[in-house]
């Protein structure tokens, strides 16, 4: 038991480095950074997996200590307890002036007796000259559907990361998404589960409105309108997705996690011809969503890359330059910098899609378009046509969600069950030298209340 | 009315709410120290003194949750949703649930003493709140508009509101014993009630809250679940959520089936207690994290 106590603390105590260092599993740039910033210690602390605390080697020792202990303790108690549900309460003891509650009265029966507890419930045990009676029997099943219910729970979070999976996918609005691997930006999949199982749905996204606070620019609500089609081709049905209504395929399920803005820009070489046409995905760097990213142009000769800004409202002051105040497009601008020479594409390097790699490149201009505006850079043009939302969406696969939720209903109920119960047992004996009973109590865990228990059924024996 | 002639009267009714608590305050300061007059011999002492001054504490005490209770309410029905969206308001509504809880164990156990630490903890949360941490009166992030965020954060308030009330009584129980240990209580603490008694009852209220501190998990669990896609990712919130869980259920398990009493158990409850405050303070003013991102 001491063992447990201390595993129990223990576990808690493991617990807290996860919040003090950033965490892979949550905030990898953060991670990078931390790296950055201080390259020694980071080192020492990745070797004692201060970075994946929750994933650790000795993180996992504990918990599994925990549950072997908890199991070694639970259920032979368990199967003790079942046993004990017909039995009949234990022999009365020899002595009972040891007990806390001990009374020897001048009058009653054994007979008065039992009717006093056959009235309230109690498990009786009638010999030739005592009875003895028990209740709570609730307190140990509850105590034991809660531990029980623990494991149960740790089932359920095993099942999850065996055999679920997750990802993100970032979708302009108008665009399709089809749920196979290489639709999403990040995804990664349990370790006993594999592509073939992802689901064959897709979604089209319609329509996404974002409503925002007038005074402080804050988010009220987005609602993204979809058709979704499972399986693929199946006939589609429209749907809407909130923040906290995510779509349901089976076990997937698909949340609206964030949004932002992709600008539509066309690019033309000399002659007029398009070289570029899109909606391009930038990333929001601010609660107004003023938004970053890059386009690149490899059919140009030579190539052409821009470093964008999109401001969905305008506003410029010598401090911050060029910003945006509210988070809805009210008065938009494309911000760009233009850039010519070796987009680095061929390089074999992986490249982030919203970052320009400028070592082998040249700036050539710098411009504040305005919609619809179009801008001669010498070796081509820049429209600014438009823009559309993206949003992202995370799919996220946990086929042992269910059993965790129910593992915590059987939890807190077993736990009222236990917390709530009273478990005492009560004794009356008769004996030959003295007149009258002898009546003696025991409540397990000092519950209160026993004392005037004892003194209702003195009463009733009283008559 | 507008919802900013509601924000003003929440103002004024935590403004009144604190003036109540200030002579609560002083009366049972009054009643505390006063209480004990030695009659003639050294063994005969009169409690009855400052009976009056407790009284009026009392009825400060009822009346001042009354307040509270309007502000907080007003306060919602000002930002039309549940008056717990950020720091100022998690203090106020837990303020109110702290008061709450003391008023019941009042009638319930006879614990008038404790109203001079309850007084004291909830002036200072209030002062806090409307000094460091008030908010003009706003709705929601679309995150935060769920039931189930409603649901757990009442229940996380209300658990926190009956820590801190076992926290105020295990730290009544070390002083005393401390006292004791050291040759006799004082005479102002003579009234107060036996060492056993500040044991059992701390252990009562634990006993009561885990189970709904528990239940304010899990319903966080479900929330988290279904606006960002997963139950349980260890953020720093949920982390020291668990470990407050956790403390208090070795906290359980220490008197249960080690059977430990008295000091220690007291300790290990202050322990349990300090990582709830800690959370609550640390990890909404100074983490990082998604949790943080009601504005404060
Ligand atoms: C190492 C594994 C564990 C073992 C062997 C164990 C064993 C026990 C035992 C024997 C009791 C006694 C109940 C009684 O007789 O009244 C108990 C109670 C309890 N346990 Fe555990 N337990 C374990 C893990 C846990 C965990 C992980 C938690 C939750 C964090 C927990 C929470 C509780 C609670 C809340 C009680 C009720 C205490 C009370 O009645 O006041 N236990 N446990």
């Amino acid at each position: 038991m001491r063992t447990a106590l201390i595993l129990l603390l223990l576990l808690g105590f493991a617990a807290i480095p996860g919040s003090i260092f950033p965490q892979r599993s949550q905030n990898p740039l953060k991670v990078s950074d931390y790296f950055k910033s201080n390259p020694g210690t980071a080192k020492f602390l990745d070797q004692l997996k201060m970075f994946d605390v929750y994933s650790s080697p000795w993180f996992s020792a504990i918990y599994i200590l925990l549950f072997i202990s908890l199991i070694g303790c639970v259920l032979p108690r368990t199967f003790e307890h079942l046993k004990g549900i017909g039995a009949k309460p234990p022999l009365t003891p020899k002595n009972l002036h040891r007990m806390e509650f001990h009374t020897q009265v001048e009058f009653g029966s054994l007979d008065l007796a039992e009717a006093w507890f056959k009235k309230r419930h109690f498990r009786i045990r009638r010999d030739s000259n005592s009875i003895s009676a028990e209740k709570g029997f609730m307190r140990e099943t509850g105590n034991l559907a809660f531990h029980l219910s623990l494991i149960l729970i740790l089932i359920g979070i095993g099942l999850g990361s065996l055999f679920g999976m997750k990802g993100d996918a970032i979708i302009n609005v108008g665009d399709r998404f089809i749920n196979i691997p290489t639709s999403y930006d990040v995804i990664s999949f349990g370790k006993l589960q594999s592509e073939k199982a992802l689901q064959p749905f897709s979604i089209t996204a319609t329509d996404f409105k974002a409503t925002y606070e007038l005074k402080t620019g804050a988010p009220s609500d987005y609602k993204l309108t979809v058709n979704i089609s499972d399986p693929v081709g199946s006939k589609e049905v429209s749907k809407v997705v909130r923040v906290n209504s995510p779509l349901t395929f089976g076990s997937t399920k698909v949340y609206l996690q964030a949004n932002g803005y992709s600008p539509l820009v066309t690019v033309r070489d000399k002659t007029g011809e398009i070289k570029y046409q899109g909606a391009v995905i930038f990333l929001p760097q601010d609660g107004n969503l003023t938004s970053t990213g890059a386009i690149k142009v490899p059919d140009m000769q030579p190539q052409v890359g821009f470093i964008g800004s999109f401001v969905p409202t305008f506003a410029r002051n010598s401090q911050r330059g060029a910003f945006s105040t509210y988070p809805e497009v009210l008065d938009p601008r494309l911000l760009i910098s233009i850039w010519t020479g070796d987009l680095g594409l061929d390089s074999g390097n992986p490249q982030s899609i919203y970052r320009l790699d400028t070592s082998k490149m040249e700036r050539i201009g710098l411009k504040t378009l305005k919609l619809n505006e179009k801008y001669d850079f010498g070796q081509g043009s820049i429209t600014f046509e438009g823009w559309t939302p993206w949003v992202n969406l995370q799919i996220v696969k946990d086929p042992g969600k269910f059993y965790a939720l129910l593992g915590s209903i059987f939890a807190i109920l077993g736990l009222l069950a236990s917390l709530f119960t009273r478990s005492r047992r009560i004794w009356v004996k008769t004996n030959v030298d003295t007149p009258g009973v002898e009546v003696a109590g025991l409540a397990k865990n000092s519950a209160p209340g026993l004392e005037f228990e004892i003194a209702s059924l003195v009463n009733e024996m009283r008559g | 009315m507008s919802s900013t002639n509601y924000a003003y009267l929440s103002n004024y009714a935590i403004y009144s709410a604190m003036v109540l608590f200030t002579i609560a305050f002083f009366a049972h300061a009054v009643e505390v120290a006063f209480s004990v007059r030695n009659l003639d011999e050294k063994t005969k002492f009169d409690f009855t003194r400052t009976k009056r001054s407790g009284n009026l504490g009392t009825v400060m005490m009822v009346l001042a949750f009354i307040f509270l209770f309007a502000g907080v309410i007003f306060r919602g029905v000002s930002a039309h949703r549940v008056p717990w969206g950020n720091m100022y308001e998690f203090s106020i509504t837990g303020a109110l649930a702290f008061t709450g809880a003391y008023i019941y164990a009042l009638w319930k156990y006879k614990i008038r003493w404790l109203g001079l630490p309850v007084a004291l903890a909830v002036l200072l949360t209030l002062g806090t709140a409307i000094t460091l941490l008030y908010r003009p009166s706003a709705p929601l992030v679309p995150a935060l508009k769920s039931t189930w965020l409603a649901i757990h954060v009442s229940a996380a308030i209300i658990s926190g509101g009956v820590f801190l009330l076992a926290n105020c009584i295990a730290a009544t129980y070390l002083i005393l014993d401390r006292y004791e240990s050291k040759g006799g209580r004082p005479e102002w603490a003579r009234k107060l009630p036996t060492l056993d008694v500040l044991d059992q009852l701390t252990y009562r209220l634990v006993a009561f809250v885990f189970p709904l501190w528990t239940f304010a998990v899990i319903a966080g669990a479900i929330w988290a679940e279904s606006a960002w896609g997963r139950y349980w990712g260890w953020d720093p919130k949920e982390t020291w959520a668990f470990i407050t869980w956790v403390a208090y259920a070795a906290y359980l398990h220490a008197r249960v089936t080690i059977g430990w009493r008295g000091r220690k158990a007291a300790w290990l409850c202050l322990f349990a207690g300090s990582t709830f405050l800690f959370n609550y303070v640390y990890v909404n003013v100074w983490g990082t994290g998604r949790h943080t991102y009601s504005g404060l």
